[in-house]
């Protein structure tokens, strides 16, 4: 089944609300995906500089980071622990070799998301605990995409939970089953994208990333993904400035959409988005099957 | 719960889905409050799903799945939207929905009538078997899809493969339809089939809103009823 939610706000002063309001959404999709959850956020961030979201053991001493990476990061990285999370932020030019160092001095620990402002967060366990553990209500931030996951295709783990991010400040959630993955995966990899997990939703994501890599716009890439991913899917995917949702043309997977001047909604029933602010008369509606929906905001 | 004057009030932030339900089944035949109000839905899964007295029931707001499912006899009135399966299976009685209706909305429903002021999505009144369905605004794709009895009647357009496989639903569309499903075809509209329409327009309460002029029909070919060895190959 799993449990999809969204929030894009339009206004600023909601910026504060972000993670509570998404924290309360995620928490009524649980009954949707109570294996697993995770989300992102789209905080604050720093043109010159990447965050890496990296998931570490609950006991990992983030002082080694600093001083284990200092020579590849341009002087001592700084460090935010959340739980079993850890937000690493180095100059943006020095990703690269930091991810090397990262896989070879730290192997037991993962990267799952870098971006100017994107923070990704997830973990087995019921939606409240996960967003209980990563302090997921006081986060603030302009958008944000979440997931509660009943696994089908892959097993319940961390590395299977969502969001998936396969490129800078970009993730995906996914609720449905793709029947091309493992063919996509074979072409996308030749195209030279590296994949971490067998789960199908990666794939997905991978897909948008390498259509936006070639100059597709979001609703662009996922236009043409219509043609290419087959299966069920509804995804909502995030990007720095944007926020998307895609359903497949047969539509089994349920979508709802709220928008008000102040935000636009996403959820996968109208249950996740009745706490939300003047929901009661927002426009309500489900999105089309085969049709993009997409918000940017002005870079 | 609150009872004024036949009215008995329900608030679903105060009492539980459980308990209104549970109330409604036990309604007799001859209830004493005849009109029932849900406050607060807020998007919960089966309400009103399963009655069987003659009462009204107002829910004010949005509706979760299943909202009337298999009702008989009760007039149940969504003012918000509806989503998946609302008055799926229905036997008798009225289910209109001032909003929105999400997926397979009066799906296998043998009888009553379903209204859906807005739009209703994909699969609406799927394997009907004897509903009058009525949307004011437009249907999504395989609607109709192995209907066997019953009227749908939609006074915007229907998404693609409407009426596939369909049996002897009878289907009335106003605008466009993006594509037929297998064995549902165009029909005449006879005189016959104008007096019914108009029936069942003024069963639904929109009489002189629309001219039965306006809309064709659709039904099946009658083609797929049984097995022949010649369509083995679209199986």
């Amino acid at each position: 089944m799993c449990g999809i939610v969204g929030l894009y706000l339009k206004d600023k002063s909601l910026e504060p609300e972000l993670g509570s309001m998404l924290s309360s959404m995620l928490c009524v999709m649980t009954d949707r995906g109570p294996d697993s959850a995770g989300f992102a956020i789209y905080g604050q961030g720093n043109p010159d500089q990447v965050k890496l979201s990296l998931r570490t053991a609950s006991d990992f001493d983030v002082s080694d980071l600093e001083s284990e990476l200092a020579d590849v990061s341009g002087g001592r990285p700084s460090v935010m622990k959340r739980a079993t999370h850890t937000l690493l932020t180095i100059p943006a030019g020095k990703e690269a070799a930091v991810r090397n160092a990262i896989a070879a001095r730290f192997p037991e620990i993962a990267v799952v998301g870098s971006g100017t402002r994107m923070e990704i967060f997830k973990e087995v366990g019921l939606p409240a605990d996960v967003a209980s553990r990563f302090d997921l209500s006081r986060m603030t931030g302009t958008h944000g995409i979440g997931h509660t996951r009943m696994a089908t295709e892959s097993a319940v783990t961390t590395d299977g939970a969502h969001p998936f991010s396969t490129g800078r400040d970009q993730c995906l959630v996914h609720n449905g089953s793709l029947s091309n993955h493992a063919g996509v995966r074979r072409m996308l990899t030749h195209a030279g994208l590296t994949f971490t997990t067998d789960n199908d939703s990666e794939v997905a994501a991978g897909y948008l990333s390498w259509r936006m890599q070639k100059g597709a716009s979001l609703g662009e890439a996922l236009r043409e993904s219509l043609d290419d991913l087959d299966g069920f899917y509804t995804f909502v995917v995030g990007t720095e400035s944007g926020f998307g949702v895609l359903r497949d043309p047969i539509a089994c997977k349920p979508a709802v959409m709220a928008e008000t001047d102040r935000y636009v909604a996403f959820g996968s029933e109208y249950r996740a988005l009745v706490n939300l602010p003047g929901v009661a008369n927002a426009k309500v509606w489900e999105p089309e099957p085969s049709t993009p929906y997409f918000w940017e905001s002005a870079a | 719960m609150n009872m004024i004057e036949n009215e008995t009030s329900f608030d679903l932030r105060k009492s539980t889905l459980r308990e209104l339900n549970q109330t409604l089944h036990n309604l007799g035949s001859k209830p004493a409050a005849r009109c029932w109000r849900v406050q607060n839905p807020d998007g919960a899964h089966a309400i009103a799903a399963g009655v069987k007295a003659p009462i009204t029931i107002d829910v004010e707001g949005h509706v979760g799945y299943y909202c009337a499912g298999m009702n008989q006899l009760a007039t149940v009135i969504v003012h918000g939207n509806a989503g998946v399966g609302v008055a799926e299976n229905m036997m008798s009685g009225i289910v209109h929905v001032k909003g929105d209706a999400s997926q397979a909305a009066g799906a296998t429903a043998h009888g009553g009538t379903l209204i859906v002021n807005g739009n209703a999505s994909a699969r609406c009144g799927i394997s009907m078997k004897g509903v009058d369905i009525l949307v004011k605004g437009s249907i999504g794709h395989m609607s109709a899809f192995m209907g066997q009895a019953g009227s749908l009647v939609v006074l915007g357009n229907a998404g693609e493969a409407l009426g596939d496989s369909i049996y002897e639903a009878r289907l009335f569309v106003r605008g466009s339809v993006a594509s037929l499903g297998a064995d549902c075809i165009e029909k005449t509209m006879r005189d016959k089939d104008k007096a019914y329409l108009a029936e069942k327009l003024k069963a639904a309460g929109v009489a002189g809103e629309v001219d039965v002029a306006e809309f064709k029909r659709y039904g099946s070919a009658r083609r797929l009823y049984n097995f022949h060895i010649d369509n083995a190959g679209a199986y």
